[in-house]
């Protein structure tokens, strides 16, 4: 059980952030973000875009302002769960809070700060039937260790660069690696795609560009997927495992089920202090909204720093707050 | 003023009349009419959630950036009429076209 006192469901630059502005108030937090990096869709969409709209910083790539805020935070020594969701949150008879992810860590604490921009980034997955009830017995979106793969036969689906070199490093581990594209051409890197079809010509791996995979069957595990070429012709594959692999999209997840307002898969709050129809959970950047809202980066800062204020009640609700500037004191590590 | 017709998800149809003078993109254009597009990435091509297949007025359509085809490439259910609508910019040329909404929407609650 980890003990903190705010859990912050995101780790994007609006979550970091929080932690910068409850450590000033003596609050410890703990950061739960589906991604295995820190940096929300900076870091995992477009880390090298400039961004011209930070005070102060005349423009900043994306990943840079991720860096500055990691670096800014470190004083107040966040722990986090990285890769995995949040699932559930149970209320203590105390008032204070469980949040349990999907790999079953639990923290123990008495503020949520939802920051989770716009929801979980999760698989994209492709429209095929049954794909969702082979989940786990056959089909998986990533892979997490390559030695479940040794000796299997497997297929990978998608053209962008993370099916190449998952092709090119599988095709030393599987039986036999199969790639589904479904074009003749791949636009991912070039050294990459140069790899793949070379593993193709010298028979390491099967090539199926133009084609789709149009059905999957199994008897309580996936034995078979059925691919559709272009003329139409479709040819059945026995296989083991199914990965397929088209990147990332936010969805809203678990946090829909927890009993807050939501308005559009955004959760409403109360502009005071950012905080939920729930007491204890506030909910800041991209994820909330309020008459007049702006998705910004700027507008999270913001939003962080109020809802801490108003989260140290629930904190240390024997003691009274005073506001302090960082000019007088400085910031002071835990 | 421009005439666009977008079909949703469940292929119900709507004719829209929209401002071909006001530098705005069809993806603007679809969230300013209630449409339930992510766009995650604000418009940069890079994140897929706006995708769109164009059934009518593909060649009156600007080229696709490289950044756009990119992202298409990456895509399950991209086709060959399969456009980012946040790299559509509106302009006259689009007037008549018809689009059918691609990206997945999140069940609104």
């Amino acid at each position: 059980m980890i003990t903190t006192d705010i859990c912050i469901i995101g780790a994007g630059p609006v979550g970091l952030f929080a932690v910068f502005e409850a450590g000033l108030l003596k609050m410890r937090c703990h950061l739960v973000d589906a991604l295995p990096q820190v940096g929300g869709q900076l870091s995992e969409i477009y880390p090298y875009k400039p961004i011209y709209d930070i005070p102060g910083a005349p423009e900043i790539k994306a990943q840079e302002l991720v860096d500055n805020l990691k670096k800014q935070i470190a004083p107040f020594s966040p722990t986090f769960s990285l890769g995995e969701r949040v699932e559930s949150i149970e209320r203590q008879e105390d008032k204070s809070f469980i949040v349990t992810t999907s790999d079953d860590t639990k923290i123990h604490c008495k503020v949520i700060t939802i920051a989770g921009g716009l929801g979980c980034f999760e698989p994209r997955k492709p429209a095929i039937e049954q794909l969702e009830a082979f989940e786990g017995k056959g089909v998986t979106y990533m892979v997490k260790d390559p030695e479940l793969f040794r000796d299997k036969d497997i297929v990978l689906a998608g053209g962008g660069d993370s099916a190449l070199d998952w092709t090119i490093f599988l095709s030393n581990v599987a039986k036999s690696v199969t790639l589904v594209h479904r074009s003749d051409t791949f636009r991912g890197a070039p050294d990459s795609a140069e790899k793949v079809f070379h593993l193709a010509e010298t028979g390491k791996i099967n090539l199926v560009l133009k084609s789709n995979i149009v059905k999957i069957n199994g008897n309580g595990k996936l034995n078979e997927v059925l691919i559709e070429a272009s003329d139409k012709t479709v040819t059945a594959r026995p296989t083991d495992y199914l990965i397929p692999l088209f990147g990332l999209s936010p969805k809203l997840g678990p946090i829909a089920d927890w009993g807050l307002q939501i308005d559009k898969s955004q959760i409403s709050v109360n502009t005071v202090d950012y905080s939920t129809n729930i007491e204890g959970i506030y909910a800041i950047g991209d994820i909330n909204t309020y008459p007049g809202k702006l998705k910004l980066i700027l507008c999270g800062f913001h939003e962080s720093a109020l809802m801490a204020h108003s989260a140290f009640k629930h904190v240390y609700p024997n003691q009274r707050l005073s506001f302090k500037y960082t000019t007088v004191n400085g910031v002071n590590a835990f | 003023m421009i005439n666009i017709t977008v079909l949703n998800k469940a292929g119900e149809e709507r004719l829209l009349e929209v401002p071909e003078d006001m530098g705005l993109n069809l993806m603007e254009i679809l969230k300013a009419n209630e449409y339930n597009v992510l766009a995650t990435c604000g418009g940069m091509a890079m994140c897929g959630t706006c995708h769109v297949q164009v059934l009518e007025g593909m060649d009156n359509l600007g080229a696709h950036s490289d950044a756009e085809l990119d992202m298409l490439d990456t895509l399950p259910d991209a086709e060959s009429n399969s456009r980012l609508s946040c790299q559509l910019q509106i302009n006259e040329n689009m007037d008549g076209a018809v689009f059918k909404l691609m990206a997945e929407e999140d069940i609104a609650v």
